[in-house]
């Protein structure tokens, strides 16, 4: 068709990934549309000024997986990526001021002892070894086992390979600790509880688990797979999150892509069996035989798609995905830099933690089965106004923390609870940080269900559903369902619901263009 | 706890008092949770009554659901293989329904009530495949099997009986009618529709007014001939009949352990009941496929030499290959033939193969063998004027 409407591919929402999608089809020549309900672009990667003049990354804050052959084929450096800081230090921030400094394989504190020390550069070693293992998969589809399919064959392989070609001694431990959970295998690596505790709330952040929950190991895995990306350590992108999505889309745009936002796409339209186009909520339809999906898997089957077009079979198994959002985040906005007891000004831009032993984890996370919000969460703190002044007025800074444990399906509903959490966090932080509240200027919790509603992730979990062995490479989002194709003709997701999981990584949105340029070949 | 006080482990349905009276030789069986009656005096005079005059069968045990909403007729549409838009009020469409692979869950029939409310009513019990099947739909699913008593009416006279009963223009009925006929206090549903292939009927009624039902048929067809019947003599005749049963023709798809034991309807004979160019439905995508492939087996009805049932045979090619098994075997009385449903592996059991059936037999502790030869059967082997025949014969 020569028709200068016509349209070749339609990715409805402008998270991270749908950009990354847009970027990579209209760069193959592809006439691409993204389509975006909200105001921005980015999704859930975004920055936000939730109080005058102060801003921050809405969702994740830190970037610490963000692949570099995208950085490279979309030439975000050139599009405005760039970081107001990188290879950040953690610091576990114990109550007694005795902190634990940890960067790369080092660390160091008052009461870390020489074998603390030498026990942690072996288990990060090993850790890095086993990530690396991890991360064979991610930048292809992930391979299936029954399609019997040459290029899945050589990806399992390939996996095999790599597992077993750290030795035989490695590859068993691999596959021992795989499934199982980070407290164990904590217990018999380190000795400091400080430590073990930062390590529980990295294994666990972002997810429906607590250190002594199955699977652990592979959360802790999953986030060092950025190791082998080149990150040693979370970087800050300046201007926040937005700014990494605003250098996609300006790519992709660039490259010809077409971005609208403000449109809400309504339903996926569909005849037949194959897709054939899309419905926004003004009733505008916009027609095209492929559309890519950047929501999550259920929120795309069961609104968008609806699952009466689907089988029964197949629409259980979306309606199953195990992903209940616990994660919420607090921005302060503060007249002046905080001080935390033990401390210098130095550290203060630093990844700061609260989880000072993994069995506070654990406790932290049984409120959460319950419906409860922690009694004494964990934390992962920021204050990006360090590194970045346009954030905050003159002098002034942002304070941004990862929270958990906060259920989306609290009891009381979080209308009623949103501001008792929230005086919940800031007494939190004022016990390690004492004269904080004093310099609060204003204040925002979003709840799991703020992400929902303003994301719109179901049940606003982070990762679009659980990051466990049970949805994971080949079972993500959920058996039968892998490769980013569906059972409808022309639908693909790319969202972090798929192959290989949440995180700014931008893989999944390649890994899906990839694979619609490789079906689009053949099909239509 | 008494033993007064200690329910019967089977249920009895609500004609049981009346099962019982009428069960000579006392032999019952366990159908779904539920005592029924294997035969009532002499299988072959059971048999006989079905066929030359009339005969009840309880089927209050066969499983019933009651789906109501308005996505009702949209949500079964998607749930089975044949084209349900077509199925108006006061209709009964005999169907299959599949999982995702496209393998058979069961077939029944679908009973369209009125706009809202369809009854579905099948051998096995679904009702986890039918809540995941109603993501996405607003229908409300209830299992009634318990409070609605049927019987299964089946044979030459029995329209004859109904009329006597005052049952006005039921001889009217189309097969796959139904139709409420006021009855004494209460409402009796009634369906031309049947497990033997002949003229007869179903009769649905709420359980208190069972034992009435009973007794006002089996008054009004005292001169018909009229007896109850057992399971054995309803086996004859539904081979006769050319009928599949789930559980013994195939492994209903959710039940299936072992891969491949399941059966598509391609493979059993139903592929008249899938409508490929209908909306979405379950196993859709995979029968279409197996459509464009191939199929693995072929379900076929066999004449065997002789007069012993192949039951439990194995099928022989010319090469003296196996080819396949026997699921269901009879000697047939009306047909005089001996029959048996064989689920052959491809390309086996076209019209015309030679077949050989390995037959075991007993004589007085002594196991005996035969090789008999079969032939495929293409056409009915009983299919009688009078079960088309509108208005229904009068015999």
């Amino acid at each position: 068709m020569t028709d200068s409407n016509h349209i070749d591919v339609v990715i409805v929402g402008a998270g991270h990934n749908g950009l990354v999608s847009a970027a990579y089809l209209s760069k193959s020549g592809l006439k691409v549309l993204l389509l975006e309900a909200s105001n921005k672009v980015g999704g859930a990667a975004t920055t936000s000024e939730f109080s005058e003049g102060f801003s921050v990354s809405e969702c994740a804050h830190f970037l610490y997986s963000l692949h570099p052959t995208i950085v490279k084929d979309l030439q975000l450096a050139d599009h405005g990526l760039s970081y107001a800081a990188t290879d950040l230090e953690t610091i576990a921030l114990s109550s007694d001021g005795k902190h634990i400094r940890i960067a790369g394989s080092v660390i160091q504190g008052e009461d870390v002892t020489p074998s603390d020390i030498d026990n942690y550069r072996q288990f990060h070693a090993q850790m890095k070894r086993f990530a690396k293992v991890l991360a064979t998969t991610f930048a292809d589809r992930p391979p299936r086992l029954v399609n019997n399919d040459m290029k899945d064959k050589m990806s399992l392989l390939k996996l095999g390979w790599n597992a077993r070609k750290m030795g035989k001694q490695e590859m068993q431990e691999l596959l021992r600790i795989g499934a199982i959970n980070i407290y164990d295998v904590l217990n018999e690596n380190l000795d400091n509880q400080l430590l073990k505790g930062a390590l529980s709330l990295e294994a666990v952040l972002g997810s429906h688990t607590g250190p002594r929950s199955p699977n652990t190991v592979l959360g802790l895995l999953y986030r060092r797979v950025g190791e082998t990306f080149g990150f040693n350590g979370p970087a800050i992108p300046t201007g926040g999150m937005g700014n990494v999505s605003n250098a996609i889309a300006s790519s992709a745009t660039s490259l010809g892509a077409t971005i609208r936002t403000g449109s809400r796409v309504e339903r996926i339209l569909i005849q037949e069996q194959k897709v054939a186009g899309v419905e926004l909520d003004n009733g505008e339809i916009i027609n095209c035989s492929r559309v890519i999906s950047n929501a999550d898997p259920k929120s795309t089957f069961s609104k968008l798609v609806g699952y009466p077009q689907l089988e029964t079979g197949f629409s259980r198994r979306a309606a199953n995905i195990r992903m209940k959002g616990n994660t919420a985040k607090l921005h302060l906005a503060l007249d002046a830099l905080p001080e935390f007891a033990g401390l210098n000004a130095n550290d203060i831009g630093s990844r700061l933690v609260i989880a000072p032993d993994p069995d506070y984890v654990e406790s932290a996370f049984n409120h959460a089965k319950y419906g409860e919000f922690s009694e004494h969460p964990i934390m992962e703190i920021s204050i990006p106004s360090v590194h970045d002044t346009s954030l905050a007025p003159a002098g002034k800074h942002v304070l941004s923390a990862v929270v958990q444990y906060a259920p989306h399906n609290l009891k009381q509903g979080w209308s009623e609870a949103n501001n008792e959490f929230k005086a919940l966090l800031i007494d939190l932080l004022e016990s390690y940080a004492p004269g904080l509240k004093k310099l609060i200027v204003d204040s925002e919790l979003l709840s799991p269900a703020d992400f929902e509603s303003r994301f719109g992730t179901t049940a606003g979990h982070w990762h679009h559903g659980e990051l466990a062995l049970d949805q994971f490479l080949m079972l993500r989002p959920f058996p039968g369902m892998s490769q980013y194709t569906t059972p409808i003709g022309g639908l693909f997701l790319c969202g972090a619901g798929c192959h290989p999981g949440g995180n700014v990584m931008g893989l999944v949105g390649r890994n899906c263009a990839n694979t619609l340029l490789e079906v689009g070949a053949t099909s239509d | 706890m008494t033993d007064s006080e200690i329910p019967p482990l089977l249920l009895q349905t609500p004609f049981h008092s009346r099962v019982a009276d009428a069960c000579e030789i006392n032999l019952w069986e366990d159908w779904k949770g539920y005592t029924t009656p294997a035969a009532y005096s002499n299988v072959e005079l059971e048999y006989f009554a079905m066929r030359n005059s009339a005969s009840i069968f309880d089927i209050t045990p066969m499983t019933k659901y009651r789906i109501t909403g308005t996505d009702g007729h949209a949500y079964l549409d998607r749930l089975v293989t044949r084209n349900l838009k077509k199925l108006d009020v006061g209709r009964v469409m005999y169907t299959a329904w599949c999982n995702d692979e496209g393998k058979v869950i069961d077939d029944g029939t679908i009973f369209h009530i009125n706009d809202d409310t369809f009854i579905l009513c099948s051998q096995e019990r679904h009702l986890d495949w039918l809540e995941w099947s109603a993501l996405g739909f607003d229908v409300k699913i209830e299992d009634v099997t318990e409070q609605i008593a049927a019987l299964s009416f089946q044979g030459p006279t029995s329209c004859a009986i109904l009329k006597k009963m005052d049952l006005e223009g039921v001889e009217n009925l189309k097969p796959f009618d139904l139709h409420h006929y006021p009855f004494q206090q209460t409402e009796l549903m009634v369906s031309r529709t049947g497990f033997t292939a002949d003229l007869g009927y179903e009769l649905w009624i709420s359980p208190e007014h069972a034992e009435n039902l009973w007794d006002a048929l089996m008054k009004a067809g005292e001169d018909y001939n009229i007896k109850p019947v057992g399971s054995e003599a309803l086996q004859i005749a539904r081979v006769e009949a050319g009928f599949i049963q789930a559980g013994v023709e195939f492994v209903p798809a959710e039940q299936e352990v072992r891969v491949e034991r399941s059966r598509s309807p391609y493979e059993l004979g139903l592929g008249w009941l899938v409508h490929l160019k209908k909306s979405n439905f379950n196993g859709q995508q995979a029968l279409k496929e197996e459509k464009l492939n191939g199929s693995r087996f072929r379900f076929t009805r066999l004449d065997v030499q002789g007069n012993k049932p192949a039951e439990n045979s194995f099928i022989f090619n010319q090469q003296k290959k196996v080819v396949g098994m026997v699921t269901s075997a009879a000697w047939v009385p009306t047909a005089k033939r001996n029959i048996a449903f064989a689920s052959l592996e491809m390309p086996w059991g076209k019209p015309g193969d030679e077949l050989w059936a390995e037959i075991y037999y007993l004589r007085e502790l002594k196991w005996a063998r035969v090789l008999e030869k079969c032939t495929v059967l293409e056409e009915p082997i009983f299919d009688p004027e009078r079960r088309h025949a509108t208005p229904a014969l009068d015999y």
